[in-house]
């Protein structure tokens, strides 16, 4: 039996919410509860009733540039989804909230702070045999005034990840072992996504995303839990500078949610250009 | 050359544009998924079996009958695999009954044109993984 949130002893624990929780506000006019898949027919296939669905390619993703979406967008995003900025967005999702934290990630690079994720995602909600439906929610549509997207404080570029290895800054990667070794080009049972170099950004430490949460329920393992592997197996200082990579930055968006919110860690940034950027890159830095 | 039954099949997939409508029909091929009957097999299924890179645990047989056609079964052992199961569903209804060189002459690029540009690299190279693994096992059962 999983502890209940509250008692976990996170920094900024209200950014989780349980089950139990979604299930007593999803007609809350106030609340707005959003699913974000890797796959596109889970949704239509069934989800939490009032529940919208967030896509990550089609609504997340700039259709031409790989970049995330305009303020023009994003207020349509808003617009489109019943909400206005004073809206309490609860993702979840699939792959233990891999998606669900992504989307949580763009909507802050908008500065939209009331943002939650529902604890053990879409998993956990079906497991507890609770009422899921394949009808389209009805939410009115709203005006939703989208502020500039200040990319700043939560996302970092191949620029900045490259003067962050060369003053030894924090550098997690979350991927798999193999990844991180370079044994591996890709994730177990995933095929190659197209990097031509293996191996992992030079000082990070190998931390996979999947460390943070219990495998039964995939709900988030508590603080004391997390600080015995961030902090003290792997020695990161939660006031230092610190940047998480994947892949393409959405299991490190998942660790991002843990170190900043249930860790509180000061300044930490999601590298989404992640390996299938950085081993791409001609002349960058690579340990294996 | 296609087999006529994917072919019906493949041309109302390019008459459906809507996102929304397509995933409706891709729900309502997942809804006619039926596992791999016990008479098959029965899990734990063997790794022989397993549909490699496919994130879904999607496990395929070939069932050579009598009169020289073959039957498709599939086992999705992950219940998020709506997506696999919606293609494994296409494949079983369209290609059982034919024979294994018509089988073998069904391309993984059928993925694309069933699903389009909604899903990543990933999915769609799982879900291409399982039209080779068919077109695999046809080959081999043509050259038994």
């Amino acid at each position: 039996m999983t502890a209940p949130v509250e008692s976990r002893g996170y920094v900024h624990g209200d950014v989780l919410v349980s089950t139990d929780w979604v299930a007593d506000h999803v007609n809350d006019p106030e609340v707005r509860v959003i699913e974000s898949n890797e796959d596109m027919l889970l949704y239509p296939s069934g989800h939490i009733p009032g529940a919208v669905q967030v896509d990550w390619t089609l609504d997340l993703n700039d259709q031409v540039r790989r970049d995330y979406l305009s303020r023009e967008a994003f207020g349509a995003l808003g617009s489109r989804i019943g909400i206005t900025p004073g809206t309490t967005v609860v993702f979840y999702g699939d792959k233990n909230n891999w998606w669900a934290c992504y989307a949580f990630w763009v909507f802050q690079l908008f500065g939209h702070t009331p943002a939650r994720v529902m604890d053990g995602g879409r998993l956990k909600w079906e497991k507890e045999g609770r009422p899921m439906t394949r009808e389209a929610p009805k939410h009115p549509a709203t005006t939703y005034r989208a502020r500039e997207r200040q990319d700043g404080p939560h996302r970092a570029f191949r620029n900045e990840v490259l003067a962050h290895v060369r003053s030894r800054g924090q550098l997690v990667d979350v991927r798999s072992p193999e990844e991180y070794s370079g044994a591996r080009m890709h994730m177990p049972e995933y095929p190659n996504e197209g990097a031509l170099r293996g191996g992992h950004i030079p000082g990070a430490k190998s931390i996979p995303w999947a460390r943070a949460i219990n495998p039964g329920d995939g709900t988030f393992k508590t603080a004391g839990e997390l600080g015995e592997i961030y902090l003290q197996e792997q020695a990161l200082k939660p006031e230092d500078p610190t940047i998480a990579y994947c892949r393409i930055g959405e299991r490190s968006s998942h660790t991002w949610f843990v170190l900043k919110y249930l860790l509180g860690f000061a300044n930490v940034r999601n590298y989404d250009g992640s390996w299938t950027e950085w081993g791409n890159l001609v002349g960058a830095p690579i340990e294996k | 050359m296609l087999p006529a039954t994917l072919r019906e099949v493949l041309d109302t997939f390019a008459l459906v544009n809507d996102p929304a409508d397509r995933a409706a029909l891709l729900i309502d091929f997942a809804d006619q998924f039926r596992p791999v009957p016990p008479d098959v097999a029965t899990p734990p299924f063997p790794k022989s079996r397993l549909v490699p890179y496919c994130e879904s645990e999607a496990y395929v047989w070939l069932v050579l009958q009598a009169n020289g056609t073959a039957n498709l079964h599939f086992a999705v052992e992950n219940p998020a695999g709506i997506s696999a199961k919606a293609l494994a569903s296409i494949l079983t209804s369209t290609l059982s009954g034919l024979t294994p060189e018509a089988i073998e002459q069904v391309p993984p690029d059928i993925v694309e044109q069933i699903f389009r540009q909604n899903i990543s690299m990933g999915k769609g190279m799982g879900l291409m993984a399982m039209v080779q693994a068919v077109q695999a096992l046809a080959k081999a059962a043509r050259q038994r």
